[in-house]
């Protein structure tokens, strides 16, 4: 019997997850993300910023839904560019967009195992994958009705079921907190530090509260750049009294936005 | 396999007295794989034993009768999935077959005027192929779009959805207007092939309405205005369709990388 080396048994993780470098990316015809360099390792990194800050297009773009326009990113260890077969990448992405789409006269179950499917899960390991996806979301007893008879907190639940269901490496969420009420958020908040334990959580969100509570990593963005990153402490510290917000996390997001508008 | 004796499994049936945990732990190993075994011990069970099984039996049927019954299996996911196909092309594709019968009609109608089948049938596929693969129709695209699925076989797959309902309604218009089935179902493929590859490049949906435009502009719209049936769709041509069918059928499956690049316009 030959001696096992470590390297084969060592898991396949990557020294970071997302590496992008001076990334540029269109939405339409503006250039939502502009030059934005970005290190993420596993763990839960809550995005933040204004309203047009860029969140929502650097979410598509490492979701590979649209294409950069320069610069470079590394998902999961492969370059994400024009000429990158993407499917080993996205057989270990989960992503929840802002605006969840979904086919009304699904049931939970029906759609969640259809995104496995089309995640390329094996057949035999859908059935056993989406009851556990569907349990964590808090939907067993609406796993059987149809997604239209469900509220928008349970459709968005649903959305993020179909995002975990393959167990992602890279899992991005696009304000995934929509429509829950605050005993959900709580939950919501223990199941991403539940998942951000083995892989890369993103979270793009406008409340503060939830990315300081859930998020070991705050980003924070505005017009398409990189204005901070660092732990929730980092983004306190930041804060004065004389800084608007209702909270010391909020007070050192509005101090960071109104030093970098008056640095413009 | 060593059985045991028939004093042995008489004990065993008596609740296995005088047997020590290791010899009932090794009779019923052996019953689990013995058929003949289980025979005799069932014939050396105890009145008491038996009627305590009888019981166990009813009290077992009225619980199963009692519960629920199963829950209906649920459909793979790849029903559901053409489920979905089926809804979404329904109205669409009845279109295409109801447009289809009113070139028959006026085919019949008006036999001087060029062929409206002829002219129809190479974009006749183009509106279900471009609705199949629409970011605009689909409303779940952008999470299918993030998919390891999501390339030429999805798109194929939707593709021949649209051509199993477009072909034999081309087949039909055809044989009712007694044109070329040749020159009917051969441009319907070739238009069909080459959305897919150009789709490749710069979207499913805008090469969809980018070819049914050119056609009608080239072809469709001046041989109406001419009432004489374009060179492209006379006799002598269907050799070009052959040759233009096969090719685009040999090249669409080297688009296959551009559907899973994020060049593709899709």
């Amino acid at each position: 019997m030959r001696a096992v080396r470590a390297a084969e048994t060592a898991p396949t993780l990557h020294p970071w997850l997302v590496h992008a470098k001076e990334l540029r990316v269109r939405a339409g015809r503006h250039l939502a993300v502009d030059g934005l360099d970005l290190t993420l390792t596993a763990g839960v990194h809550g995005v933040l910023g204004p309203n047009g800050a860029g969140k929502t297009t650097l979410m598509r773009a490492l979701s590979t839904v649209v294409k950069p326009v320069g610069g470079s990113l590394t998902l999961l260890g492969a370059q994400v560019d024009g000429r990158a077969d993407l499917r080993e990448v996205r057989r270990e992405l989960g992503y929840l967009p802002q605006q969840f789409g979904f086919y009304p006269r699904f049931t939970v179950r029906e759609f969640v195992a259809y995104m496995a499917w089309l995640k390329e899960m094996p057949k035999t390991a859908i059935p056993d994958a989406v009851q556990r996806a569907i349990d964590r979301v808090g939907l067993t007893p609406k796993a059987d009705a149809k997604m239209k008879t469900l509220s928008g907190g349970m459709q968005r639940r649903a959305g993020i079921a179909q995002a975990i269901v393959n167990d992602p490496e890279l899992l991005l969420l696009d304000e995934p907190t929509v429509g829950l009420d605050p005993e959900q958020r709580l939950d919501f908040r223990d199941l991403l530090r539940d998942l951000g334990a083995d892989s890369c959580v993103l979270v793009s969100t406008h409340l503060v509260e939830d990315v300081v509570a859930a998020c070991t990593d705050v980003i924070l963005m505005n017009e398409g750049r990189l204005l901070f990153q660092g732990t929730p402490d980092d983004l306190i510290a930041r804060g004065g009294q004389g800084d608007a917000g209702d909270s010391p996390a909020e007070r050192g997001y509005s101090a960071l936005l109104r030093q970098h508008r008056s640095n413009a | 396999m060593t059985h045991p004796s028939t004093t042995i499994l008489a004990r065993y049936a008596d609740g296995g007295h005088g047997l020590d945990d290791a010899a009932l732990w090794s009779i019923e190993v052996h019953l689990d794989a013995c058929a003949n075994c289980r025979a005799s011990l069932a014939a050396k069970a105890t009145p008491a034993t038996t009627d305590l099984l009888d019981r166990v039996a009813v009290s077992l049927g009225q619980a199963i009768e009692a519960s629920p019954s199963p829950t209906r299996q649920r459909a793979p996911a790849a029903a559901v999935h053409r489920r979905w196909l089926a809804w979404t092309l329904l109205p669409w594709l009845a279109v295409t077959v109801a447009v289809l019968g009113c070139g028959v009609l006026l085919d019949a109608a008006e036999p001087s005027l060029p062929s409206l089948v002829l002219l129809l049938a190479p974009v006749a596929p183009l509106p279900g192929v471009a609705v199949a693969w629409s970011r605009r129709i689909d409303p779940a695209w952008e999470l299918i779009a993030t998919t390891p699925a999501a390339g030429l076989a999805m798109v194929l797959r939707r593709t021949l959805a649209v051509l199993v309902v477009v072909l034999p309604a081309l087949l039909v218009a055809g044989v009712s207007t007694g044109t070329s089935l040749a020159l009917t179902l051969l441009p319907c493929l070739a238009f069909t092939g080459a959305t897919l590859v150009l789709g490749a490049l710069i979207g499913v949906r805008r090469a969809a309405i980018g070819l049914a435009v050119v056609w009608s502009a080239a072809v469709l719209l001046p041989s109406v205005a001419a009432q004489s049936l374009s060179p492209v769709l006379q006799p002598g041509s269907t050799a070009d369709w052959v040759v233009a069918t096969a090719g685009l059928a040999a090249i669409t499956p080297l688009a296959a990388t551009h559907f899973r690049r994020l060049t593709s316009g899709n």
